[in-house]
């Protein structure tokens, strides 16, 4: 099998955001920012969140991670500007399942993001995949 | 009999399989090791036969796991050179000895503004149990740094040893840097400062000959599962002066003398410690692990390693963007590689050599403190043991070149 197998997980939209993530940077005025970091690997993101009458209106990320957390993040930041929180939450559970090989509906709606749904298949990347949804989960929720 | 790899692969039935469709080449032994058929088949054979409770029952059965259970504490006392065998504590692993150390020794012996002294490569298992000694204790921990090369820095050491430092507690071999650290000479220095040297030997004894007499350490602490044997199984090595003085961590069953309702009275060693029903398999597996590697030899063992990193360092530090860690001496390292290749992150690394059926590690390896002092948030480790060939390293450099590759190119 070798490395052919790969592609199924690292899709070239997946290496791109990767590469060349959106929303990556602070945010010169930000209402909410949160931290949160994945023990077993050491990676670190920041959510910067501009929030305006319950409706994300902009929102950057910083830190480290691997190919995966890093396209997720930028997939993720795409998909929430302009989301209202109720909105932006109900998105991370869908995204929390698709990740985990669950039933979606709506799946359009995830945007880019779609394209993790390989990451299935990698039980130990699941983690990679969610840490910023989990941040923006964990934010929203404070 | 002349060493054979793979000889010595075929008695590990785990490793004959394919993984994501490639054959496995398990490269995670530092993590933990595999079993060979001898220690599955005595587990097994124990709890077929003999399994019984140790140290209580007059019948047959309890009898005989009894004497299998001091009989492995024998092979312990006698691999690692031990003075008696009531010097060897059978715990959990390497983590639950030197808590143990950290909890009865050190809050005996630690007081406010006594120093601790331990050194940035350490293992999570021992840093924490020191870092909340020192706050029990109001104490003062403190690091011995290391060199560019990424030895153990000596002058680090012998600055910063004074006579407020009460324990001294280091790796012998380090599991990211693969350095192999004096304990011998430390040994010295900490004994003229008037403390006590306390040893993680986790990445040693499955690797090279330790001899605690010689070393002079005062505790040595290592797991069974990193050196063929099962999980859950460790020991404690101590000085049977130190021991005795100690008080047992645990309360229960099986360590105690006499009990009445509101006194009791404690065991002679070793049992003053082994509270509970201990973990008999794990320690009779042990013992067979330790059989089978002095079948082999341990000195073998160690020049298998050697060898195989001879041949191996050529062809890594020949692939351009791969980033070693440690000392560039083979002499001074042991089968451990821990790398970064480019700024690929591990765990994309991992991934794809995990797709070459190349088992591989990656993270911070338990040692936070020293992935910050080399300036990466995490690395990837590939670490050899006995049964590894020089075909299994081939494997891993084609791996390696095609993972990079992989990456550079986002294709194949």
């Amino acid at each position: 099998m070798g490395l052919s197998k790969l592609d199924q997980l690292y899709r070239q939209v997946i290496l791109d955001h990767s590469q060349h993530p959106h929303h990556y940077g602070k945010l010169d005025e930000s209402t909410r920012t949160i931290e949160l970091n994945n023990p077993t690997c050491g990676d670190v993101i920041q959510l910067h969140f501009l929030i305006e009458d319950d409706r994300i209106t902009d929102i950057r990320f910083s830190g480290h991670g691997c190919t995966i957390s890093k396209a997720s993040a930028s997939m993720m930041t795409d998909l929430m500007v302009g989301k209202t929180l109720e909105e932006a939450l109900q998105l991370e559970k869908q995204f929390s399942l698709l990740v985990q090989g669950e039933e979606v509906q709506d799946v359009e709606e995830l945007g880019d993001a779609v394209l993790l749904s390989g990451v299935a298949k990698f039980p130990a990347r699941i983690k990679c995949a969610t840490l910023s949804w989990k941040a923006l989960e964990k934010a929203l929720a404070e | 009999m002349s060493f054979s790899a793979d000889k010595i692969k075929a008695d590990f039935m785990i490793l004959n399989q394919l993984v994501n469709e490639e054959p496995l080449v398990y490269l995670d032994n530092a993590a933990t090791s595999q079993k060979p058929t001898t220690v599955l088949a005595t587990v097994e054979q124990y709890y077929r036969r003999n399994n019984a409770n140790v140290h209580r029952g007059v019948h047959t059965l309890a009898e005989r796991a009894t004497a299998q259970y001091e009989a492995a504490r024998q092979k312990v006392q006698h691999f690692i050179h031990a003075k008696e065998s009531a010097e060897v504590l059978f715990t959990r692993g390497t983590t639950t000895s030197l808590n143990w150390v950290a909890k009865s020794y050190g809050e005996a012996s630690v007081h406010q503004g006594d120093e601790i002294l331990i050194s940035v490569m350490e293992h999570h298992s021992n840093i924490v149990p020191w870092q909340q000694l020192a706050k029990r204790q109001q104490a003062v921990l403190k690091y011995i740094d290391i060199t560019p090369e990424g030895l153990l820095d000596m002058n680090s050491l012998r600055s910063q040893l004074t006579s407020k430092t009460k324990i001294v507690s280091l790796a012998h071999v380090s599991n990211v840097l693969g350095v192999v650290n004096p304990i011998q000479e430390i040994a010295h220095l900490v004994h003229e400062a008037g403390a006590v040297l306390v040893v993680d030997g986790a990445q040693a004894v499955p690797h090279q000959k330790v001899d605690v007499q010689e070393l002079d350490v005062d505790f040595y602490a290592f797991s069974g599962h990193k050196m063929l044997g099962p999980t859950g199984i460790g020991v404690l090595y101590g000085k049977r002066h130190l021991l005795e003085q100690m008080e047992p961590v645990e309360f229960g069953g099986e360590m105690i003398d006499i009990v009445t309702e509101q006194e009791s009275t404690w065991k002679e060693l070793p049992w003053k410690f082994e509270a509970g029903t201990p973990n008999i398999a794990g320690a009779i597996g042990l013992g067979a692990a330790i059989d089978y590697m002095e079948a082999i030899g341990v000195d073998n063992i160690q020049q298998h390693e050697q060898e195989l990193m001879q041949y191996l360092w050529p062809k890594l530090t020949a692939i351009p963007g791969l980033t070693i860690y440690g000392p560039a001496k083979l002499e001074q390292r042991t089968g451990i590689i821990t790398f970064n290749l480019e700024d690929i992150h591990p765990h994309d690394v991992a991934t794809a050599m995990d797709m070459e059926g190349v088992a591989i590690r990656a993270g911070n390896h338990c040692t936070q403190p020293l992935m910050t002092r080399l300036g990466c948030g995490s690395s990837a480790r590939a670490s050899f043991y006995v049964y590894n060939t020089t075909a299994d390293a081939d494997k891993f450099v084609e791996a390696l070149i095609a993972t990079k590759e992989f990456f550079s190119y986002g294709t194949i």
